[in-house]
């Protein structure tokens, strides 16, 4: 059997501690590039699961406003997957979460998608998120980034039917990210109904546990899906928060 | 080859929530663009409607003087002056019948947005159209002729603020409204089935001009030549000379001001392999994968990337394309103003100035065929800016 890759262990151990884990996202260089790694490894202490490093993208069409503003803000200040493997290399042994890379394709595709995947090995990356590259395009490369430990980590929506769901649950990943509402990273979260019969199929497809995501800003939101859901994403809020100056450490007490 | 390719080039680069509605537009073609009442549908809204078909004619004075025959397809003739009404037209068609109420658009000169708000006030749509905000100040003409229409006007405040921005809109908000709204994208860019479709759409240009030709000349053009900015117009010509090996197909790419370091949009020249905007094609971007401005005079042929079936007739050798700088687009602008009687888009005069360019390089007695893809007087505001530079 597959040894298991430690994100879904991440996510285990905070269900079976009686909680839903957290998995803070945050484009790499935000706010600025010295006081980056410094928040990676807050927001590792201050109780995150699982981190997901944002790699930015001059085009990202999956996001709403906030990501896309601090992605741009992260390639002003040069940022590249050069400068995330680099840092990460150097911080990964003090950090106990598991890491993920949440990256459009094309940044992936011109750094050289063998290179990407021994260097984000080494580097220490468990898993990677890549919001444009669905089931069918993303199929050539998952040998790959399985020999190098890599959890490829599908999104799934309101919209996807249960026979592609099943699909996705094939491949086997670490976990399988539920996007919240039809719609892009910020919009706020409304769909109480709807929601819960979704997570609900996704439960039954999905032997993985589950992330919920996309316009997360408080547990509230939560209320009626608890029980289902075993992981949360967060990261406009949470960009919001570090952009006005605050902590990563006190975001992350609103939710444990 | 695989589904939605073009060799290597094309395919769905989205996010998982647009794999449903893509699926219903793919199915919707199969469905319905190959029944007779949708066809006939199409075919009445061309004819009453957009005026087609658009004639050929031969450049009686310049034919002369270059030595070989020149023909031009007067797209200029369509309803809303460009080619681009082609496209909308079918695609408002089909949304119909699919039972959507609104129509979405990205543009950027704005030509697309009003040939998009065309088609929708027409057949009793609803129409978004998003537009970079710096577009929005360039282009208020174009504004006002959408809003006159009946259409929104969304300016886009994010990224570059031009045309790739608006595109990266107009998927967002797809993704959130796609039970009722068809994105009716407008050149054949973007993920499958769209450069299908676009293709499907815009080949009334190809046909009518082949059989135009042989009816006239009794034989088929040598050249057929056209610009490329995503690359609809050309497509739409090239298509059904595909099989003519003997014709060979030029398109022209926009080169810019030409100077060392300067945007321009010659993606399919001077480009290298990526993916944007949902498909795997050639684009202007940086060695990290970040997409680069682009830049042209030509409004319309500013676009970092272009359509994955250009990459791969460029590569398979069937197609072969090449750049024209903004200062030869505007000669060739001018010589057909004032030789031929007519006011071409300055997309379109990068077409011609190419075959000006290349004149001692083409067969006399050989005959060249031009896809005039639109009329200059949306142009106008451009060529007095530039006058009043020099
Ligand atoms: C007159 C004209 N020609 C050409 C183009 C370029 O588009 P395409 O390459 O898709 O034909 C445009 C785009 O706005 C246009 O208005």
């Amino acid at each position: 059997m597959k040894k298991e890759n430690i994100l879904t262990q991440r996510i285990s151990q905070a269900v079976k501690g009686g909680r839903r884990a957290l998995i803070p996202f945050v484009p790499a260089g935000f706010p600025d590039k010295d006081v980056f790694w410094d928040i990676i490894m807050e927001l590792d202490r201050s109780g995150a699961d699982i981190i997901e490093i944002g790699v930015p993208f001059s085009d990202p069409v999956a996001d709403g406003p906030v990501v896309e503003n601090a992605s741009i803000r992260c390639l002003e200040q040069g940022i590249g997957l050069a400068w995330i493997m680099e840092g990460l290399s150097q911080v990964r042994e003090k950090i106990e979460a598991g890491i993920v890379l949440m990256g459009y394709f094309n940044p992936f595709l011109q750094y050289g998608l063998e290179k990407l995947a021994t260097r984000a090995e080494e580097a220490g990356v468990n898993g990677l998120i890549i919001p444009d590259l669905i089931l069918e395009e993303a199929g050539p490369h998952l040998k790959l980034l399985e020999t190098h430990g890599l959890s490829f980590v599908p999104l799934v929506g309101l919209n996807t039917p249960k026979r592609r769901m099943a699909e996705y649950s094939e491949l086997g990943p670490a976990f399988v990210y539920l996007v919240s509402v039809l719609g892009i990273t910020g919009t706020k979260v409304s769909a109480g109904q709807l929601l819960r019969t979704k997570l609900q199929e996704v439960k039954d497809v999905f032997s993985c546990p589950v992330a919920l995501g996309f316009g997360l800003s408080s547990r509230d939101q939560l209320d009626s899906t608890a029980d289902l859901v075993d992981a949360v994403v967060f990261g406009s809020a949470l960009i919001q928060h570090l952009d006005s100056g605050k902590k990563a450490g006190d975001f992350m007490k609103g939710w444990n | 080859m695989k589904k939605g390719y073009f060799g290597e080039f094309g395919g769905q680069f989205v996010p998982e929530l647009l794999v449903p509605p893509l699926r219903e537009l793919e199915e919707a073609m199969q469905d319905i663009m190959d029944d007779p009442v949708f066809n006939r549908d199409l075919d009445g809204v061309f004819t009453e409607f957009v005026g087609r078909p658009t004639p050929i004619c031969r450049c009686a004075n310049l034919s002369g003087d270059l030595g070989f025959d020149l023909w031009l397809k007067r797209e200029d003739l369509a309803h809303t002056g460009a080619h681009k009404i082609n496209n909308t037209v079918g695609q408002a068609l089909l949304a119909r019948h699919m039972g959507k109420t609104c129509l979405l658009a990205e543009t950027g000169a704005g030509q697309h947005g009003v040939a998009t708000a065309t088609a929708a006030s027409v057949l009793g749509l609803e129409c978004v159209v998003f537009m970079g905000a710096l577009d929005v100040k360039r282009q208020s003409h174009n504004v006002r002729r959408m809003e006159l229409l009946g259409a929104r006007v969304e300016p886009v405040l994010s990224g570059t603020k031009t045309l790739k921005d608006a595109i990266n809109a107009a998927l967002r908000y797809w993704i959130a409204h796609q039970k009722n709204t068809h994105y009716c994208l407008g050149s054949v860019v973007g993920p499958h089935p769209f450069p299908l479709l676009v293709r499907k759409l815009q080949s009334v240009i190809g046909r009518e001009a082949r059989s135009q030709f042989l009816d006239r000349t009794g034989r088929l053009p040598d050249l057929v030549v056209a610009c490329v900015g995503g690359g609809s117009n050309a497509m739409g010509i090239f298509h059904p000379f595909a099989g003519d090996r003997e014709v060979q197909l030029v398109g022209v790419e926009a080169g810019g001001e030409g100077r060392p370091g300067c945007y321009h949009s010659a993606t399919l020249s001077r480009g290298s392999f990526g993916v944007l905007h949902g498909t795997r094609t050639y684009l202007l971007q940086t060695s990290e994968g970040q997409i680069m401005p682009s830049h042209s005079v030509a409004p319309g042929l500013d676009y970092p990337g272009v359509g994955p079936e250009h990459a791969f007739l460029k590569d398979s050798g069937r197609a072969r394309y090449d750049v024209v700088y903004d200062a030869e687009a505007l000669e060739a602008f001018y010589l057909l103003c004032r030789k031929e009687g007519i006011i071409p888009a300055l997309e379109s005069s990068h077409a011609l100035a190419w075959v000006i360019g290349n004149r001692d390089k083409i067969r006399p007695q050989s005959a060249v065929l031009v896809n005039l893809s639109g009329r200059g007087d949306k142009d106008l505001d451009i060529v007095r800016e530039i006058e009043s530079q020099v």
